[in-house]
């Protein structure tokens, strides 16, 4: 016990001597939470339009005004051809091309239907998604109006029509920060976990400390915990502050129980510790320890739901999601946060995590070797 | 009982199929409160032995015993009651001299208090820097603070592997006389130097060169074996000389050291007359020949000679 708790001084002595390390637990979570979620953002604006107008009639010149009414959408040009049109799109010009036929109004009063064309640059793949069902949307609109014209007098719809309205639960106004917010909470958090403690025991290894603890009579476990414990509190100290920051710059507060997020924190710096000092008993030296965190962080992050939704992925990716913490925490933040759900609901994913904590830990002692 | 006893170890590195013998069949004994060096040059092997004796590295066949216990079952044992300073030893430089030193003699399970009379004459050179980190101390300071941290425990056994490998020639001195006195209070110490002059100041050495051991005496003892004459020459020309030296029909061995070439001779009897006439005849002025006391260096050689052979 007495060992266990100089050790713990003499590692917080180290941190509070070494400005990047303070630096990187207490100003980075704050840099981070206020100009990430500005930054990386769903919401597709600025969707360039190019336009080819063979019609050159009234109903075109409405629909043309219409959709860049829409705010989403900026013209960028008047082609006079489909192939002109194409020639934008191939110097980056433009995303989307909208073609109007010629003859669209004639088409649109005499057979009561008219043909419409939109091409999509799909290199940039959530900007061609979101801007070709923008604009199916605005000219299903149109649609409607025209027929609101036309047909004022019938009592009930000569053709049946559904009509889907979507209400948002949980995040009403579809507001992406209180989405995205939490979800950078737990990369910060994995950032620390996955880093921190492996650097530190590597470094070790380097200067070359550790051979001296290895031929004394301290246990495995305590050198162990005198490497988690510090970091983990590290961890929670980071979790304050970002809830602080997103309460502060966000005005989100957390609908759910507040210990409940700490609760489940503990857990997962444990996990994300033992994946650090997994990689801590492989790596040598600071540099392959540090590309070897980056590797698992990737796999973490993009498999962990924060930017593309676990739901849509294969069913392979879906089992990597299952050993992967990040992904249970970053869905119980949001569950937590926007949600409001309690203990019951997230026992699950609190006991997954736990197992894959004595899963990682226990491989990392197992194989830490005071002699070679 | 030996505090050190060696036997048989064979460690071998690399893959089985191109295997790099790092020690081969070594064997020796240290007796209690002696200081035993192992001298050899890089890569003879000291490193690794030092490793297996710590409790460090696993040996591949033979059996070692430190203090009476056996370093694979009893490893335990003699973590308590060892201290090492690695070669590559090093402090926490972000921590001051003061917290190295308590940091160390709390994972030995000791205070710095409990075994102060042990380390004090050592410790009072550092002391007035007590509260300045480790990084910022001299090469010697840090040295000293090292050896500080390697005995805050009192060992029985200090194993030192190359402790002045990059230290100046006044801290080198001050070391030694610090080994000395440890010695004086029942401390077996095994240390490790590629510094030939340092064997001397050893009780016994063991000379050490590709994972064998040559030979185990006293220093002076092996200085004796050597018989043959030999030889230091030095000229105006040193390079062309030494290589004039080499090609000489009468030399055994002829090689730098310091300002003088050592030259032994296959055959005594022509003497120093005709070394000089063959230097004349081949235009080396200013020549200086005379007879040369052989120290471990010269032992080193002769044996490595033998070695090969």
């Amino acid at each position: 016990m007495k060992q266990l708790s100089f050790l713990l001084e003499k590692e917080f002595r180290q941190v509070f001597r070494n400005p990047a390390i303070l630096r990187s637990v207490l100003v980075m979570p704050i840099i981070q939470l206020i100009i990430f979620p500005f930054a990386a953002n769903y919401e597709v604006k600025n969707v360039y339009l190019s336009m080819v107008d063979n019609d050159h009639s009234s109903y075109s010149q409405k629909f043309i005004s219409k959709i860049t009414s829409s705010g989403y959408f900026i013209l960028t040009d008047y082609s006079p051809s489909y192939n002109k049109a194409m020639e934008s799109i191939e110097s980056d010009k433009a995303d989307l091309i909208i073609e109007i036929p010629y003859g669209f109004e004639k088409e649109l009063v005499k057979e009561n239907k008219a043909a419409m064309l939109i091409a999509v640059n799909a290199v940039n793949g959530a900007k061609a998604n979101l801007g070709g069902a923008y604009a199916a949307n605005i000219i299903r609109d149109f649609n409607k109006e025209i027929q609101m014209q036309w047909m004022t007098f019938p009592a009930f719809n000569a053709i049946p029509t559904i009509e889907i309205t979507s209400s948002n639960w949980y995040n009403p106004t579809m507001n992406y920060k209180e989405f995205m917010v939490p979800g950078i909470l737990v990369t910060l958090l994995t950032m620390i976990g996955t880093f921190l403690a492996s650097l530190n025991i590597v470094h070790e290894k380097e200067i070359g400390t550790i051979e001296q603890i290895n031929v004394s009579p301290i246990s495995k476990s305590t050198f162990i915990l005198g490497k988690l414990i510090p970091f983990w509190i590290m961890g929670l100290v980071t979790l304050t502050i970002g809830l602080l920051v997103s309460r502060l710059f966000y005005g989100i507060v957390p609908v759910g129980n507040i210990a409940l997020i700490y609760l489940f924190a503990m857990v997962f710096l444990l996990a994300l510790l033992g994946v650090g000092l997994l990689i801590s008993t492989y790596a040598e030296t600071q540099t392959q320890a540090t590309f070897v965190g980056f590797f698992v962080m990737m796999v973490f992050m993009l498999l962990g739901g924060l930017y593309t939704s676990i739901d849509s992925m294969p069913d392979w990716a879906k089992w990597i999601t299952k050993v992967n913490p990040v992904a249970y925490f970053i869905e119980v933040m949001r569950m937590i946060v926007l949600k409001g759900s309690g203990f019951a609901d997230i026992k699950y994913h609190l006991l997954s995590v736990l197992g894959l904590a004595v899963v990682f830990n226990s491989w990392a002692i197992m194989n830490y070797h005071k002699r070679s | 009982m030996p505090s050190i006893a060696v036997e048989n170890i064979i460690k071998k590195y690399g893959s089985k199929k191109e295997p790099v013998t790092a020690l081969d069949d070594v064997s020796l004994e240290v007796s209690k409160g002696e200081l035993f060096g192992v001298i050899g040059p890089d890569g003879a092997g000291k490193t690794s032995l030092f490793r297996i004796l710590t409790t460090l590295l696993l040996a591949d066949s033979g059996t070692a015993t430190v203090d009476g216990f056996d370093v694979v079952k009893q490893y335990k044992e003699i973590r308590n009651r060892i201290g090492y300073m690695p070669g590559k030893f090093s402090l926490y430089q972000d921590l001051t001299v003061e917290e190295n030193l308590r940091f160390f003699a709390t994972i030995f399970n000791t205070s710095i208090q409990e075994n102060y009379e042990l380390i004090k004459e050592i410790y009072v050179q550092i002391e007035p820097f007590k509260d300045r980190r480790a990084g910022k101390l001299s090469g010697g300071m840090k040295q000293k603070l090292a050896l500080c941290c390697a005995l805050i425990h009192r060992p029985s056994v200090l194993f030192l592997d190359e402790p002045t490998t990059g230290v100046d020639a006044v801290s080198r001195k001050e070391f030694w006389e610090m080994l000395k006195a440890l010695k004086q209070q029942g401390i077996s110490i095994l240390v490790s130097t590629p510094y030939m002059d340092e064997a001397e100041l050893c009780d016994r050495v063991a000379l050490i060169q590709s994972g064998k051991i040559m030979s185990i005496d006293m220093p002076q003892h092996i200085i004796q074996k050597f018989t043959k004459t030999m030889w230091s020459v030095r000229s105006a020309e040193m390079v062309r000389l030494l290589n004039d030296l080499q090609h000489y029909s009468n030399t055994e061995k002829c090689y730098a050291f310091g300002e003088f070439h050592h030259l032994v001779l296959k055959n005594e009897s022509g003497g120093k007359d005709e070394i000089l006439q063959y230097l004349q005849h081949l235009a080396h002025h200013e020549i200086e020949l005379h007879l040369a006391q052989p120290n471990i260096e010269d032992c080193f050689i002769e044996l490595m000679g033998n070695n090969k052979s």
